[in-house]
């Protein structure tokens, strides 16, 4: 009985492949949050891209990029970042059953053949070179995302043939005054640029994240900021600082 | 044969000392002292100590549980071959033959209880001992017998039940007392035997708890019931717990030996002498053989770990689960069982277990290991998206994380688990890939709430910061300075106030930024019972001109950055 069921689950997985649908275009780009929508150059993270994040919010900046399609579905996994903070990905929208962090070594060579054997298999990568990639070694594993269709995300290190170059610039913090208040929201400004499609330089303003810890678009008038400003100030005076009156707390755990 | 709180005994607890095993915050298995001060199983552990102060808390150990066994299921298969280990601290074997050799089940079963209780006593010198709980084949007898090993010296109780059938045997085998730890059902009588045990020794709890509130308390109860209605009204493993009941034998009816090929085998070069080496390769062996016999529809209830070692030893036991085994739970048997042949191995033991028969001393590293799918029954377990899709993909990721623990090692490749805590370090606890994804501290932001006694707990973990949460984490924390307008440093006074504001802070003995805001100072004053994790700290979150902002905390007059929003 058990057999026949067997014979007939191997049918069945033959249908399975010959009937499969071809690949659509929108399989080949993965979502993103709206907030990226404008900023890249394709509707969503083109399968087989590389995408260089740098500034002094790359890696916030990464985790919102990558979000969109862990929340979807896709597997994502860090390679080389051995500090990330795990909650900002889980705040970010990522799954933490689909990212796993991998400890890349030191040297060179077996860096370049982890990040080839995670290029395989997952969708998006996210790295940070140990040092700067050789022209070798990025044109080779450029090549090897393009032909898996995975995505390579290098954070905060510059990758040579990129083909998009996002650039965090002008951060300003809101929430945090002097000697009250706690970080709560931050704008940022950035500026995209690369190869191709991305060729013409596009920018974008981001609260990153904004007081209710959305990742989303800034509205560009200047007097809509200030007024959006206020709030996310507002919200952050709503919401107490972590410590219980002056002294602190005793606390158990 | 079943060795009563194994657990405590693997763990080389003496009888007279108040000791507990917990899992997950509930006590498993406690020591007579502690037993006499109230401490049972299911207890919280916090009740627990409140019961006995003295209490040791011990966590629950399953490899080295089933490494002290391995001597005991060594001794029992002294008697007959094809024991099967159900788990640590209980065994059975087919008494049909070596019972006629003995002269009685009685006869077989006494004998093995003195023999484990030898085994026992010579290892407890040298480690603490196992239990062994023996069940039958078909028409055969199950022996129980349960061996507690204390300190040395002391006596260790060894539990043997012989019944038609393993469940009805595990049941005589704890139906006896310390002076009598042998019971015999005879032949037939099983029914009647099982008959008067409440409901909840079937160990299906959603189950008994449904034919409670139906009236029906007792397994003769459920037994009376005729079986088609039970098979209407409660499934597959309602009719499964119903024959149980009725003292049926529990073998599955569509179990089969499976065919040969479907063992899976790999051989190690170099040989393995660690646990650890040998058991990343039975990993992916027992994922192999998952494959093999799922991909035939077919699941594992028995499975036979054999292993040869370069002088030639071959190794063997037989491993059985109640339900399929999956591929993690035939791994982690695998494991286990590796663990208790080369633990015995280890210098420095041989001495005590040379004198007893049956133990195969492994003087070599494992050469070989093969996994034999003993029994194997149809699987009608999950159905896979029919576009192979998602569980694709899931596949693919496993076996690359797996092929990347094989080359850089298997703590190379973790995964988060959100986890309970008050700093940014304590928020997400890594775990090995592969090993189950479970929190080190309950109260995770947005994480599971904890039930207890029916009511929901979330630790609250006051203090905790808010968010957003820092993107960096430094482990450990990076040294900095942090100075005020004049160039001195900032101090924090008792009183948590900060006299001069923070002006300028230096990361690492890199270059002076300017801090544009900060808040603080946040003293935490944590764990100051337990003077090993006392820390007391106050922390801050500055934000500086470059737009960068981070955590920063001062400890014993020293400033660290613990965390960056980048």
């Amino acid at each position: 009985m058990a057999l026949a069921g067997a014979r007939e689950a191997t049918h069945l997985h033959d249908v399975v492949a010959r009937t499969r649908p071809v690949a659509r275009a929108d399989d080949q780009l993965l979502p993103v949050t709206t907030a990226f929508e404008g900023l890249l150059p394709w509707a969503g993270l083109r399968r087989g891209a590389t995408v260089a994040v740098s500034g002094v919010a790359a890696t916030s900046l990464a985790l919102a990029l990558a979000a969109g399609a862990s929340r979807a579905g896709s597997w994502c996994v860090a390679v080389g970042l051995p500090s990330l903070g795990l909650a900002a990905a889980v705040e970010a929208g990522i799954e933490l059953a689909r990212f796993p962090m991998v400890a890349a070594s030191s040297t060179g060579h077996q860096w370049a053949s982890v990040v080839a054997a995670v290029v395989d298999a997952f969708d998006i990568v996210l790295v940070r070179p140990p040092g700067r990639v050789g022209a070798t070694d990025a044109r080779r594993l450029t090549a090897r995302a393009r032909e898996r269709g995975a995505v390579l995300v290098s954070v905060g290190v510059p990758w040579e043939g990129a083909d998009v170059r996002l650039a965090v610039r002008d951060v300003a913090w809101h929430g945090l005054g002097r000697g009250h208040g706690h970080l709560g929201a931050r704008h940022v400004d950035v500026t995209a640029e690369g190869r191709g499609a991305a060729a013409r330089p596009r920018r974008a303003s981001l609260w990153l994240p904004d007081a209710d810890g959305e990742v989303r678009r800034a509205v560009e008038r200047r007097t809509d900021l200030h007024r959006e400003t206020t709030a996310a100030e507002a919200a952050c005076r709503r919401s107490p600082g972590p410590a219980v009156g002056r002294r602190g707390v005793r606390v158990a755990g | 044969m079943w060795c009563p709180d194994w657990p405590l005994t693997a763990a080389g607890v003496g009888h007279d000392e108040a000791a507990a095993v917990v899992v997950a915050n509930r006590v498993v298995a406690s020591s007579l002292a502690a037993w006499h001060d109230g401490v049972v199983r299911g207890l919280r552990r916090r009740e627990a100590q409140g019961r006995c102060p003295s209490l040791r808390v011990l966590a629950a150990d399953p490899a080295q549980e089933a490494r002290a066994f391995e001597p005991v299921v060594a001794a029992v298969e002294s008697f007959a071959p094809r024991v099967e280990v159900t788990r640590p601290g209980q065994c059975a074997l087919a008494t049909r033959g070596p019972s006629r050799y003995f002269g009685g089940d009685e006869a077989l079963a006494r004998a093995i209880a003195d023999r484990v209780r030898a085994v026992a006593w010579c290892d407890a010198t040298a480690a603490p001992e196992p239990g062994v709980s023996t069940g039958a084949d078909a028409a055969g007898c199950v022996g129980d017998s349960a061996v507690a090993a204390p300190g040395v010296g002391a006596a260790m109780p060894v539990r043997v039940g012989v019944a038609d059938g393993a469940f009805a045997a595990t049941l005589a085998a704890r139906a006896t007392t310390d002076d009598e730890p042998v019971r015999v059902v005879a032949p037939g009588t099983t029914a009647a035997f099982l008959a008067p045990f409440p409901i909840g020794a079937l160990n299906r709890p959603e189950l008994a708890d449904l034919l409670t509130r139906l009236g029906i308390r007792t397994l003769g109860d459920f037994a009376a019931l005729p079986a088609a209605d039970v098979l209407a009204r409660f499934g597959v493993d309602g009719s499964h717990a119903h024959r149980l009941a009725r003292g049926v034998d529990e073998r599955p009816l569509s179990s089969r030996r499976p065919p040969p090929e479907l063992a899976v085998q790999c051989e190690l070069d170099p040989p393995a002498n660690r646990v650890d080496i040998a058991a990343f390769a039975a990993k992916g062996l027992a994922e192999e053989l998952h494959h093999r016999l799922s991909s035939r529809g077919l699941a594992c209830t028995r499975v036979l770990v054999e292993a040869e070692t370069e002088h030639g030893e071959r190794l063997a036991r037989l491993w059985r689960h109640d339900g399929a085994l999956t591929a993690a739970a035939m791994a982690e048997r695998v494991r286990w069982q590796l663990d208790g042949w080369l633990a015995g191995a280890a210098p420095g033991r041989g001495g005590a277990d040379a004198d007893v028969d049956g133990i195969v001393d492994v003087t070599a590293g494992l050469t070989l290991l093969r996994l034999v799918p003993d029994e194997v029954k149809a699987d009608n377990g999950r159905a896979l998206g029919f576009w192979g899709g998602v569980a694709d993909a899931d596949e693919r990721a496993a076996r690359a994380l797996a092929r990347l623990q094989g080359m850089l090692g298997p703590d190379a490749v973790t995964t988060g688990v959100l986890s309970g805590g008050r700093n940014p370090d304590e928020h997400v606890h890594l775990v090995r890939w592969g090993d189950p994804r479970e929190p080190a501290r309950p109260g995770a932001p947005g994480g599971a709430p904890v039930r207890a006694d029916g009511r929901v707990e979330v630790p609250p973990w006051p203090g905790r910061l808010q968010p957003p949460a820092p993107a960096t984490v430094h482990r450990p924390a990076t040294p900095a300075e942090l100075v005020d307008a004049a160039g001195e440093q900032v101090a924090v006074t008792g009183r948590g106030m900060v006299p001069t504001e923070p002006a300028r802070l230096r990361v690492d003995g890199g270059v002076w930024v300017d801090v544009v805001a900060w808040a603080g100072p946040w003293p935490v004053d944590e764990r100051w019972w337990d003077p090993a994790s006392h820390r007391r700290r106050a922390r801050f979150q500055v934000a500086l001109h470059t737009g960068a902002a981070h955590l920063v905390t001062v400890e014993g007059g020293r400033w660290w950055v613990e965390a960056s929003y980048d």
